[in-house]
C-alpha cells in the first residue's frame, strides 16, 4: 500500500495537565471514509483538534508524507487539511454567502465544491444566501459549516459529529452529502456517535476508549464483533 | 439663536467625527484583543506631530498620505512585536505594557519637539472662509476635517462590510480559532487592524493638529475622553463608538456655548438666592465652566443605568 493521505502515529494530548490521548495510531487514504466511534470523553474530539494543531500534539502527525505536528492550524488548512468542529464555529453575523467566501483560500479559484456545487446541493443555502448565519435552524448550520469548510477545497475533511442534534430527516442528509464529498476525490475522517450511520457510510472504522484506538476494521468486522460494541460503544 | 445651533451642530459634529476616527480604531482593537489599547491617544498625538514636521519638509498633502501611513507601520510593529509577546501573559500585562508605552511616546515626542507647542499651521490652500451663516465665518479648513473624517468613515464601512479582509475580522472577532482553522492567518490580520486602527488615530492627528494645539500633552489630554466615547458606546460596538462620538461632540460644544447658571434657571421662576446665601455662588457656574466635566458625567451615569453602553453586547 502507498503513502496514506493522513498517518498519525503514537499520538499524545494533554489539556492543562490531564492526559487525554494515550498514543492514537490512525490512518486515512485518499478518497476514503473513516469514521471514528466511542463513548463521550474517549478522546475522539481531541484527536481532530491535535491533528490540526488547535491542542498541542506530541507524536508523529505526517499529512501527504510531511510532518505536520507543530505546525500552526492556519498552515495545516492551507495545505489541504479540513475541519468542522463540533460545535459549528458559524460566524453568526455574517451572511450565509459571506461565510462561505470566507471557507475559500486565496489563489484557489476552482475549488471541487464552490458555491455552484454547494448551492446544487442545498438549495436552501442559496434561498437564503444573504441572510444573516445565526438564524438559520440546525441542520442548516451544520450544511453551511461543511459546506465552508469543502470551498477550501481540502483534501481531507474532518469532521466532529455532524449529525449530533438533528432530526432524522436531516441526518439522512448529512450521510448523503459526506458520500457526495466522497465521490468527488475528498477523503473525510468522521467522529460519530450514532453506529448506524457510520456502519452505512464509512469504508473502515476506528473505536476509541480511554485516549486510543481499541478497534480497527471495515463495517462487517464490527458488526461481527459484539465484544468490541458492547464494551465500547453501548451505554 | 438659531445661529448658535447651527454653528454649534457643526462644531459638534465635526469634534464628534475626529472622536469617531479615534475611537473606532480603539474600539476595533478592543474587539480583537480584548484590551483596552491606553496608548491609541498618543498614536493621534505622533500624527500630529509627524504631520506638522513632514508638512515643513514636503507640504500638507503629502504629509496626510505619509504620516498615517508611517503611523500605522509603527503600530503594527508595536502588535507584532510587542503586545503580541505580552498577550501570553494575559490582560493585565497587556494593559501595563500599553500604559507604558503611552508614556515612551510622550518623553520621545518631548525629547524630539519639546513641551512648547510647534507651529502647526493651517495650509495656506484652506486658510479661508467657506461660508458665512449670520454673522458667523465658517472656516474651510474645518470643513475640510468634517469631509476627510467622514470619507474615511465611509471606507471603514466599505472594507468591514465588503472586502475579504473585513469580513475575516468581523468573523475573527468571534471565532478566531474557526477562521484560522480555514486557512486564515489570524494574527497577521490582526497586526494590519492594529496598523489600520493607529493610522486613523495618525489621520485626525494630522488635520487636528493646525486646528488644535500640538503640543506633548495632547494625548493625555484626548485618551480620557477617548475611553469616555468607547464605554458609552459599548465596548468593543462599531455603531457604539460612532453615536457616542457624535454623542459627546455634541454635548461639548453646545455646552461651551451656553452661558446659562443655575441662578438663571431660578430667575426664571422667580427665585433669587441673596448673593450671600449658602451655595449661592456655585448657582452662579455656568454651564460653559462645567462644559469639560460633562462627557465623565455622560460616563457616570452610563455605568451606573447601562453598564454594558449605549450599543455594547458584552456584560463587562
Amino acid at each position: 500500500m502507498s503513502e496514506p493521505l493522513l498517518r498519525v502515529r503514537d499520538l499524545h494530548a494533554y489539556y492543562g495537565k490531564s492526559h487525554i490521548l494515550h498514543g492514537v495510531d490512525l490512518e486515512v487514504a485518499a478518497g476514503e471514509i473513516v469514521a471514528i466511534l466511542g463513548r463521550n470523553g474517549a478522546g475522539r474530539s481531541t484527536t481532530l483538534k491535535a491533528i490540526m494543531g488547535d491542542v498541542p500534539p506530541q507524536g508523529s502527525v505526517a499529512f501527504r508524507g510531511a510532518g505536520i505536528a507543530g505546525r500552526k492550524p492556519y498552515e495545516i488548512a492551507r495545505l489541504g487539511l479540513g475541519y468542522v468542529p463540533e460545535d459549528r464555529a458559524i460566524f453568526p453575523t455574517l451572511t450565509v454567502a459571506q461565510n462561505l467566501i470566507l471557507g475559500r483560500k486565496r489563489g484557489n479559484r476552482a475549488p471541487r465544491f464552490g458555491f455552484e456545487q454547494t448551492y446544487q446541493l442545498f438549495p436552501r443555502l442559496q434561498e437564503r444566501a444573504d441572510t444573516a448565519a445565526g438564524v438559520l435552524s440546525g441542520g442548516e448550520q451544520q450544511m453551511l459549516t461543511i459546506c465552508r469548510t469543502l470551498m477550501g477545497d481540502p483534501d481531507l475533511i474532518m469532521i466532529d459529529e455532524p449529525t449530533e442534534g438533528l432530526a432524522p430527516q436531516m441526518v439522512t442528509r448529512v450521510g448523503e452529502l459526506l458520500r457526495e464529498i466522497a465521490g468527488r476525490g475528498i477523503a473525510i475522517l468522521l467522529v460519530e456517535q450514532k453506529l448506524a450511520i457510520a456502519l452505512d457510510v464509512a469504508h473502515r472504522l476506528y473505536v476509541m476508549g480511554h485516549g486510543r484506538m481499541v478497534f480497527e476494521g471495515t463495517p462487517a468486522d464490527l458488526r461481527a464483533n459484539e465484544a468490541v460494541r458492547r464494551e465500547w460503544l453501548e451505554v | 439663536m438659531l445661529e448658535l445651533i447651527i454653528v454649534s451642530t457643526l462644531n459638534g459634529v465635526l469634534y464628534g467625527m475626529l472622536l469617531f476616527l479615534m475611537a473606532s480604531g480603539l474600539t476595533l482593537i478592543f474587539s480583537m484583543m480584548g484590551v483596552l489599547n491606553f496608548a491609541h491617544a498618543s498614536f493621534y498625538m505622533l500624527g500630529a506631530f509627524f504631520g506638522y514636521q513632514l508638512s515643513r519638509a514636503l507640504g500638507f498633502w503629502p504629509a496626510l498620505l505619509i504620516a498615517p501611513v508611517l503611523v500605522g507601520a509603527i503600530g503594527a510593529a508595536v502588535e507584532r512585536y510587542g503586545l503580541r509577546t505580552v498577550h501570553r501573559h494575559g490582560h493585565v500585562a497587556e494593559l501595563l505594557f500599553t500604559f507604558g508605552l503611552a508614556f515612551v511616546i510622550e518623553e520621545v515626542v518631548q525629547m524630539l519637539w519639546g513641551r512648547l507647542p510647534v507651529d502647526y499651521r493651517v495650509p495656506p490652500t484652506l486658510d479661508f472662509t467657506a461660508f458665512t451663516i449670520f454673522s458667523t465665518n465658517y472656516p474651510a479648513y474645518k470643513l475640510f476635517e468634517l469631509l476627510t473624517a467622514i470619507a474615511i468613515f465611509a471606507v471603514l464601512l466599505l472594507v468591514l462590510t465588503r472586502t475579504r479582509a473585513g469580513l475575516i475580522i468581523q468573523a475573527a472577532l468571534t471565532h478566531p480559532d474557526m477562521v484560522a482553522m480555514l486557512g486564515h492567518n489570524v494574527p497577521r490580520v490582526f497586526m494590519l487592524a492594529f496598523g489600520v486602527g493607529t493610522g486613523l488615530a495618525a489621520v485626525a492627528g494630522v488635520i487636528a493638529g493646525p486646528a488644535l494645539v500640538t503640543q506633548s500633552n495632547m494625548a493625555g489630554l484626548l485618551g480620557p475622553i477617548l475611553f469616555v466615547v468607547v464605554v458609552v458606546g459599548g465596548l468593543g460596538s462599531l455603531a457604539g463608538a460612532f453615536a457616542a462620538s457624535l454623542l459627546i461632540g455634541l454635548v461639548q460644544t453646545f455646552a461651551v456655548a451656553m452661558n446659562v447658571s443655575l441662578a438663571d434657571l431660578l430667575a426664571l421662576f422667580g427665585a433669587r438666592l441673596a448673593p450671600d446665601a449658602f451655595f449661592a455662588e456655585i448657582t452662579q457656574v455656568t454651564v460653559a465652566q462645567i462644559a469639560p466635566i460633562m462627557p465623565y458625567l455622560l460616563l457616570v451615569l452610563i455605568l451606573i443605568f447601562r453598564p454594558r453602553g449605549l450599543f455594547g453586547t458584552r456584560e463587562t
